[in-house]
């Protein structure tokens, strides 16, 4: 009973991170049809160049706020600008094996920018457990749950009680009637690029401390976040939410219970069922969309 | 005379609405049927209950008497079912001459012979005889994109006639057309019917062009038969101007 | 299209002789990279079949270089079988796999394929990770043998390279015939429009599974030859990211050109040990060449020859009509005029 109860709070804990990841997913798709592939490496970074910026000289604090900023400069503002909107022309294909070359990119430079090794990453929350229930339940992943339940909860209120975030959300909804009632919709995709990336960065700061900042990192961050996208509902927030939290408990139930050396083909294996069964998703609706 | 295709009371139900609420009507050997109706009037949906894209809620249809209801639209073809979309539907990659083979192709021998068998599977002298058939000669060798929009149009109902079919469906073939091609296209496919006795049903919109080219006519509306006979006939009926003028 | 086939065929039997000689002054590691490049090209030839002519996305060509490789290590080592027979069995098995990992492909297209494949591939991989007992987990399966055919030994590094280029020839005309036969027709008719192939009697179901399981006969057959190349392999090479790097060297050939796979692998797999002086930094400089090819041109390098190529041949066309017949618009899509002029 113990152990279920620590599982079930780190499997929330992997899924608030999960969550984070799949929710800009599934935002920058629904804007763009970015089937962004270098997700799991948008996760990864920005550790890394906190990291580099400390290692630069730079006093922590400072090394934070310049590693965010260059991060979403580059990979919000940047990645939209410089990559979707030429690619998009091209159609969905294109666009998300351009996205596989960047993931491979960012990848490969932070390998040899950086490290090929795993470096510590300065957690903002101590060690150590509270009992609960009785059970030892580990401190940071009550904070990791916490904070992204909080940045997800704020991105929620943005997006229903601000006139911008309603906006953003009508646009990701049907692009091209919110072009046609004079929304400015290159604006508001900007938005969900810059959200995406701000998302990505929270969910980066929480993850490293835990798993060292490594750029192999994006891999498994990445598959995690398609599968909850999908599982969830390719083109709703609250199914990637769901879905985040769904596939962060099945993988950490799955590796205690089912086969540790397998973890990572249970979620797979619901991915599939998923797309054959219900590829719009488990909370989804159908894509009117052709692609 | 011999019954092609008949159509024996077929109903397609979506949820509530009743899209096509038993509707029969047969097609004879050699004579070119238009289906006419106002817009939502089910003929759409008959269609693609006739050509496998849908399966019926009730009812049958039979080509030769054989039943063909709820066949794959593949399977439909090799039996001799063949059809044109309302949109324009050529493949923009390959030549004329290589759409053409295409559409004959698959009613040539079983899988493992067209692996095996010669490249054009022994299409190429009824490709250009069709190519000929419709005047497109000096495109032949023209990738099939870069066709006008009529010449397209006549690559597209060539394509329907390449593997000599028992029946012919044609979807608005005079959708998009301007009128110089449009004389050229009704007069093609008289031709073909006349020469190669080939037969067909037509759903168009355009009265003059259905009522000049078919020998009989089926109006529907609301989802049934309103009216049946020849262009004058049909044309003279008060139940039909009452639905085309009525609302 | 006749001269254009003759053109292949012509390309191929200039390219052969100078492939069979010029690498002969070669060291054993010069001769390891060609080998690699043709190795590489059939397993991109194969997923250039599945997702170029057919359209069918597919994340899974590296599993099947793993499932070639893997089944032609154990029937080698651990069986003590010749290699040919091996090679047969494991392009056979890859054949089979590719079936049924087609049968998604009937109910889902483009990227909702491309994620089930690339979990078929995960799968894949963790099964090679993790079976022990068959694959040697991370240990791997060493001293896989190279073959000797009739008593002569086609083991050195020279007499294998030339190994592997008559299997890369014949795999090459064997897969000229297909796309050349009406199944490569079909095949490019399934990815051109599927509806309008299916009301011509292309049997979608049957075409869909045999562009997957052919694609990924090809991709296994490469995995035979690459571990007797390689004589040691464990699961890394297998890992996603080697199916990511197939599909993207059959973009980057140019998806649907013939000898596209042969030009993407020279870039993707050959280059990079070229470049080797350069260290880690070739993957970077790689990923940021495919990514710029892709911005540039979608169809790849061999897409923009020919992109060239068709303007030209078009240009010379509309011109004949010109000059043939003034009045007629050479638009290639319908105008709003000529929409409007049916009522």
């Amino acid at each position: 009973m113990d152990q279920f109860l620590q599982l079930i709070v780190a499997g929330l804990a992997t899924g608030a991170i999960y969550a984070l990841a799949a929710i800009g997913f599934t935002l920058v798709w629904q804007t763009s049809q970015t089937i962004n592939f270098a997700q799991g490496e948008f996760v990864m970074l920005p550790a890394i160049l906190v990291l580099t910026a400390a290692h630069l000289g730079l006093p922590m604090g400072v090394a934070f706020i310049v590693g965010s900023v260059a991060f979403v400069l580059l990979f919000g503002f940047g990645f939209k600008r410089f990559l979707v909107e030429p690619m998009q022309r091209h159609g969905v294909l294109p666009l998300a094996i351009a996205t596989m070359a960047l993931s491979v990119l960012i990848k490969e430079a932070a390998k040899n920018g950086f490290s090929a090794e795993a470096q510590p990453f300065p957690s903002l929350v101590p060690d150590g457990s509270v009992s609960v229930l009785g059970a030892a339940v580990s401190v940071r992943d009550i904070a990791i749950f916490v904070v992204a339940i909080a940045a997800i909860l704020g991105l929620q209120a943005f997006i229903t009680h601000t006139r911008t975030g309603r906006t953003m959300q009508a646009t990701a909804q049907n692009p091209t009637v919110a072009r046609i009632l004079g929304v400015p919709v290159e604006r508001m995709i900007l938005l969900t690029f810059l959200i995406n990336a701000a998302l990505a960065l929270i969910a980066s700061y929480l993850i490293s401390p835990v798993y060292l900042a490594k750029f192999s990192n994006g891999e498994t961050i990445g598959l995690a976040a398609f599968i909850a996208a999908i599982v969830g509902g390719f083109n709703q927030i609250r199914g990637a939410l769901a879905g985040g939290f769904l596939i962060g408990l099945i993988d950490n139930l799955a590796a205690a219970y089912v086969s540790s050396a397998y973890r990572t083909a249970v979620p797979l294996v619901v991915l599939v069922v998923v797309i054959l069964v219900k590829p719009e998703g488990l909370l989804g609706r159908k894509e009117e969309r052709t692609v | 005379m011999t019954r092609v295709l008949e159509v024996n009371s077929v109903k397609k139900h979506f949820g509530g609405v009743k899209a096509v609420d038993g509707v029969s009507f047969h097609v004879d050997e050699g004579e070119i049927l238009g289906l006419i109706g106002p817009n939502g009037c089910g003929k759409s949906t008959l269609f693609n209950c006739i050509l496998g894209q849908l399966t019926p809620t009730e009812g049958t249809v039979t080509l030769d008497g054989k039943p063909i209801t709820g066949l794959y639209p593949a399977q439909l073809n090799r039996l001799g079912v063949s059809r044109t979309f309302q949109l324009l539907q050529v493949f923009p990659n390959l030549s004329v001459r290589e759409n053409l083979i295409l559409a004959g192709q698959e009613h040539k021998g079983t899988m493992l012979q067209r692996l095996f068998g010669p490249r054009d599977a022994g299409l190429t002298v009824d490709a250009d005889r069709m190519i000929a058939f419709f005047k497109l000669e000096h495109l032949a060798d023209q990738k099939a994109g870069g066709l006008s929009y009529g010449q397209q149009k006549l690559l597209d109902a060539a394509m329907a006639f390449m593997a000599g079919p028992r029946l012919v469906l044609l979807d608005e073939p005079a959708g998009g057309v301007n009128l110089t091609m449009l004389e050229n296209l009704k007069e093609r496919l008289q031709a073909i019917n006349r020469e190669l006795g080939a037969t067909f049903v037509v759903i168009e919109h355009n009265m003059d062009f259905v009522m000049s080219l078919c020998s009989r006519v089926v109006v529907m509306a609301e989802g049934k038969v309103l009216a049946e006979g020849t262009p004058a006939a049909v044309r003279a009926n008060p139940a039909v101007i009452e639905a085309y003028l009525g609302h | 299209m006749s001269r254009k086939l003759n053109t292949d065929l012509l390309i191929i039997l200039i390219a052969v002789p100078i492939l069979w000689f010029a690498p002969s002054g070669l060291k054993s590691y010069g001769l390891y990279v060609v080998s690699l490049w043709l190795v590489m090209s059939i397993a991109a030839m194969g997923l250039n079949l599945t997702l170029g002519y057919a359209g069918l996305t597919s994340l899974a060509q590296g599993a099947f270089l793993g499932i070639g490789a893997y089944a032609t290590a154990i029937l080698t080592v651990k069986a003590g079988w010749p290699l040919p027979a091996a090679f047969l069995v494991s392009t056979g098995l890859s054949f089979l796999v590719g079936v049924v990992l087609g049968f998604p492909a009937l109910r889902v297209k483009h990227h909702y394929l491309a994620f089930v494949t690339l979990a078929f591939s995960v799968v894949v991989f963790l099964v090679a990770r993790n079976e022990q007992w068959l694959t040697g987990g991370v240990y791997g399966l060493a001293n896989i043998p190279r073959p000797v055919l009739f008593g002569t030994d086609l083991g050195g590094g020279l007499a294998f390279y030339r190994t592997v280029l008559v299997v890369t020839l014949a795999l090459t005309l064997v897969m000229w015939w297909l796309l050349h036969s009406p199944w490569g027709r079909a095949f490019q008719a399934l990815r051109e429009n599927p509806l309008r192939a299916a009301s011509l009697g292309v049997d979608i179901r049957a075409y869909t599974l045999l562009a997957f399981a052919i694609g990924s006969a090809f991709g296994g057959a490469a995995g035979s030859l690459y571990a007797p190349l390689v004589e040691f392999i464990d699961p890394a090479p297998f890992a996603l990211s080697a199916s990511f790097v197939l599909l993207l060297t059959v973009v980057a050939g140019g998806a649907g050109s013939f000898f596209g796979p042969f030009v993407g692998a020279f870039f993707s797999y050959m280059l990079p040990e070229l470049l080797r002086a350069t260290g880690g930094w070739y993957l970077i400089i790689y990923a940021a060449v495919v990514l710029v090819l892709v911005m540039v041109s979608p169809t790849g390098l061999l897409g923009l020859i020919d992109r060239w190529r068709d303007h030209q041949s078009q240009r010379r066309a509309a011109a004949i009509r010109a000059a043939a017949r003034p009045t007629l618009a050479s638009a290639d899509k319908p105008t709003l005029e000529n929409q409007g002029a049916a009522p």
